[in-house]
């Protein structure tokens, strides 16, 4: 045998080292980015799930002003955080639309009641395909769409307090 | 008090690691008899420190002692005592002082039992204990004090991880660890070997038992694992290619490896670097094993409580450990004079493919559990899971499986062809028979399974081949060993063939008295109750299930909610029968106030765990049989001294 093959294992195990050194380096980012950002919303047409609030169609967003697409649940913690934020982006006058995942009409009226009410529509999407369409993985995510009915960007997550001004400026940048 | 008796105790224990890595440079370098005396007492009493470090964790565990941080943060004073007692265990910081506890009874019994072994080879194989102890120690000093106190000291603790609240964590975790640190007994012997260019017979045999300890506690532990999460995890599976599953497999495929060549090199004097090589390998699988668990790199359901800093550390003590050894590997293997050559077909021959195939499945299983971090480098996102696996490592285990089958029929040295296929002709009829009986009774089962079923029932036949026509009673018991491990495996194999050719599984929502069926059951929901447990309270279901005419039985699944810290877990209720287990789990009230319910139906798939527990005992016996067996050598050697 060849004396340097005998140095075929240490090598291999300096490969086998850089790469799990890489990776414990490399910052971990689990979150799951959505592959729609940029890209116009898909068609979709949800119902109305609470009484007296419309249902949510992708017809509804282009061509308008740039607004909100909020993806939440009454069943989710995060969203009961979030929901002073989105009350308070409304307040400054931005359109905030809503997909309901996997939620039932008494549990969303009790939780609206309880937490304030920023939506114009709230779509009832039964079996979270609208929220996969969009390329959201999770509750709370939020989509930023700009007029022409494109997503401009997809928050992972609770909005918190200082997100809200960074918001503001980019719903005003993409009128 | 107890706590800092117990810190002490790990200083003490850490400080002899140091002086009995200096015993033992000074003893080899300059051939000092003295220094080299010392190194076995020094061995003996610092397993001795390690263990006394942990009963006193374990005291503080039982005491519940809130002054102490490590059981503030894993335990509570209502927890059960049982999970008190393995809850010691159940972190980080405690898990990794059982590590370094087992690895220190392990060099004491060392430098206790072995005597045939040429000292210089023992002494250094004491010395790279010490190097791997010494490195383990310093991590829980300064990385992972399990004895650090709590201040302030709060009232009570954070509890336990609900899904740890079984009997299987007072079993999994100490097995498997035994199993890993074993494994590091049989590096230590290579390293030894190579320091003193030693690598013959006697190193085989030396090490032997200690590859067939550690590989005995690795099979427990992983088929108690399967079993574990395939009943706490309430997904009806018993093996999901999960990174730190795959963490066990890949230093139990390479100590299977490992056990097999060593036969070649204790029975005939073969395959000497080769084997060497397979036990540095066999320690850095389960050197990845504990870093993939502790680091939080990949994401696992293993990933209780990660810290990236540590997963840092364990990755430096890899680099100096494994990386040193291989150098030492290169550099000095060449100088090893090659062994006894065989003959293609021979029990050798069979063998090493043996030994490949394990290899290339043992590679597939470290490129598909690491290809996600590989491909993170380049900016892609993805998981690796059962599909790719199954796909590449089924078949190539099947190949394996036939080769199983034969190796044991073949001669050593050399064999010829047709009188191999002859020896198989009996269990290549008993596999073409129930190929046959499948493809005819149970159509349009998928080709692995179906191939799977096959191979089991041939390799059942071909494992009980060696005894045909042999004094049963004669027989020595480590033939017995292997005819029952080999069975084991082709026992566990038609498990899992059945399992996934053949289970039904159905979910449901129902309400009460509505009658619902599964395979040939029919199951019936009578009432959901609260009930109250320790530190749980809980919904149960009584299910009432009947398989056609015969007689009712209750199952009662549970919904569990404990209170600290705060979860929800689904605990499922299993039916065993004989032929297989009918499996069920409670979900969530729907709106219509139906009930949500998980029914399988899995025909034999206690053979899996069954077969796993026959692989071990097979071990055992091996074990037993060759210790027994070196016993009588050396004796017989005291007796020609004397």
């Amino acid at each position: 045998m060849k004396r340097w093959l005998l140095w075929l294992p240490f090598l291999g195990f300096v490969l086998l080292f850089g790469i799990v050194t890489f990776g414990l380096k490399a910052p971990t980012d689990r979150t799951v980015k959505s592959a729609m950002v940029g890209k116009p919303l898909p068609d979709f047409t949800l119902p109305a799930i609470v009484p007296g609030k419309p249902g949510l169609s992708s017809a509804d967003f282009a061509p308008g002003k740039p607004r909100l697409l909020n993806v939440f649940a009454s069943w989710c913690l995060p969203c009961i955080a979030e929901a002073p934020q989105l009350m308070a982006l409304k307040q400054a006058g931005v359109e905030i639309d809503a997909v309901a995942v996997r939620d039932t009409p008494w549990a969303l009226r009790d939780f609206l009641a309880r937490n304030g009410d920023p939506y114009a529509r709230i779509g009832d999407d039964k079996q979270s395909s609208v929220q996969l369409s969009i390329g959201s993985s999770g509750v709370p995510e939020t989509f930023l769409i700009d007029a022409q009915g494109r997503i401009i960007e997809q928050h992972i997550g609770d909005i918190r307090a200082d997100d809200v001004p960074d918001i503001l400026a980019k719903l005003r940048a993409a009128r | 008090m107890i706590a800092e008796a117990g810190l002490a105790a790990l200083w003490f224990a850490g400080a002899l690691a140091a002086l009995q890595l200096i015993f033992t440079a000074i003893g080899i370098a300059k051939s000092h008899d003295e220094a080299m005396a010392a190194v076995r007492p020094v061995a003996v009493v610092q397993g001795l420190l390690a263990v006394a470090a942990m009963l006193l964790l374990i005291t503080v565990f039982m005491q519940s002692d809130m002054s102490v941080q490590l059981v503030v943060d894993n335990s509570h004073s209502d927890k059960p005592l049982l999970y008190k007692f393995a809850g010691a265990w159940g972190n980080h910081e405690g898990s990794m002082l059982l590590w370094v506890t087992i690895l220190g009874v392990a060099g004491g019994a060392v430098a206790l039992l072995e005597r045939r072994l040429d000292n210089r080879t023992l002494i250094a194989t004491l010395g790279a204990q010490a190097a791997i102890a010494l490195g383990f120690y310093t991590f829980l000093l300064f990385s992972s004090n399990p004895f650090a106190r709590a201040n302030p000291v709060p009232a009570d603790g954070n509890g336990l991880n609900p899904l740890l609240q079984d009997p299987g964590l007072a079993f999994h975790p100490p097995t498997l660890y035994i199993g890993y640190v074993g494994i590091s007994v049989a590096f230590s012997f290579a390293v030894g070997a190579l320091v003193t260019r030693d690598v013959g017979p006697a190193f085989a045999r030396a090490m032997r038992p200690w590859v067939l300890g550690a590989w005995i506690f690795l099979t427990l532990g992983i088929t108690a694992g399967s079993y574990w999460a395939y009943y706490e995890l309430g997904w009806g599976g018993w093996w999901f290619w999960d990174p730190v599953e795959n963490a066990s497999l890949m230093p139990w495929l390479a100590a299977t490896a490992l056990l097999h060549s060593v036969t070649v090199l204790a029975t005939r004097d073969g395959l000497r670097a080769w084997t060497v090589m397979l036990a540095v390998v066999a320690f850095s699988m389960s050197m990845i094993g504990t870093f993939l668990v502790r680091s939080g790199i990949l994401t696992s359901v293993h990933a209780f409580a990660v810290d990236p800093k540590r997963g840092a550390f364990i990755l430096a003590l890899l680099a100096i450990y494994i990386g040193g050894a291989l150098i030492l590997f290169a550099a000095r293997v060449g100088t090893v004079r090659a062994g006894n050559t065989f003959e293609a077909v021979s029990r050798e021959g069979a063998l090493v493919a043996n030994n490949l195939l394990l290899s290339v499945v043992l590679g597939i299983v470290l490129i598909g559990t690491l290809y996600p971090i590989v491909a993170a480098a380049f900016g892609v996102q993805l998981s690796i899971g059962p599909p790719f696996f199954d796909k590449t490592a089924g078949p190539i285990a099947l190949i394996l499986v036939a080769i199983m089958g034969a190796g044991p029929l073949m001669r050593w040295r050399r064999d010829g062809a047709t009188e191999v296929l002859k020896r198989m002709a009996v269990p290549g009829g008993v596999a073409l028979i129930t190929l046959a009986l499948f493809l005819i009774f149970a159509p349009g089962i998928g080709i692995l399974p179906l191939l799977g079923l096959t191979l089991a029932a041939g390799l059942a036949a071909a494992s009980v081949a060696p005894l045909w026509k042999r004094d049963l009673r004669r027989t020595p018991l480590f033939t017995w060993g292997m005819v029952v491990a080999h069975l084991g495996i082709a026992v566990s194999l038609a498990g899992m063939a059945s399992d996934s050719a053949f289970t039904r599984q159905e979910l449901v929502a129902t309400r009460l008295g509505e009658p619902q069926h599964v395979g040939p059951f029919t199951i019936t929901l009578d009432s959901i109750a609260p009930v109250v447990g320790p530190n749980y309270s809980a919904l149960e279901a009584t299910l009432t299930a009947r398989r056609g005419d015969g007689s009712a039985f209750t199952l009662k699944p549970q919904s569990r909610f404990f209170a600290t810290p705060a979860t929800v877990t689904s605990e499922s209720a299993i039916a065993t029968k004989l032929d297989g287990q009918l499996y069920t789990v409670l979900g969530q009230q729907d709106e219509q106030g139906r009930w949500q319910l998980r029914l399988w139906w899995k025909p034999f798939v206690t053979f899996i765990w069954l077969g796993g527990a026959l692989v071990a005992l097979g071990g055992a016996l091996s074990l037993l049989g060759r210790l027994s067996r070196e016993r009588r050598a050396w004796k017989r050697e005291e007796e020609a001294l004397a």
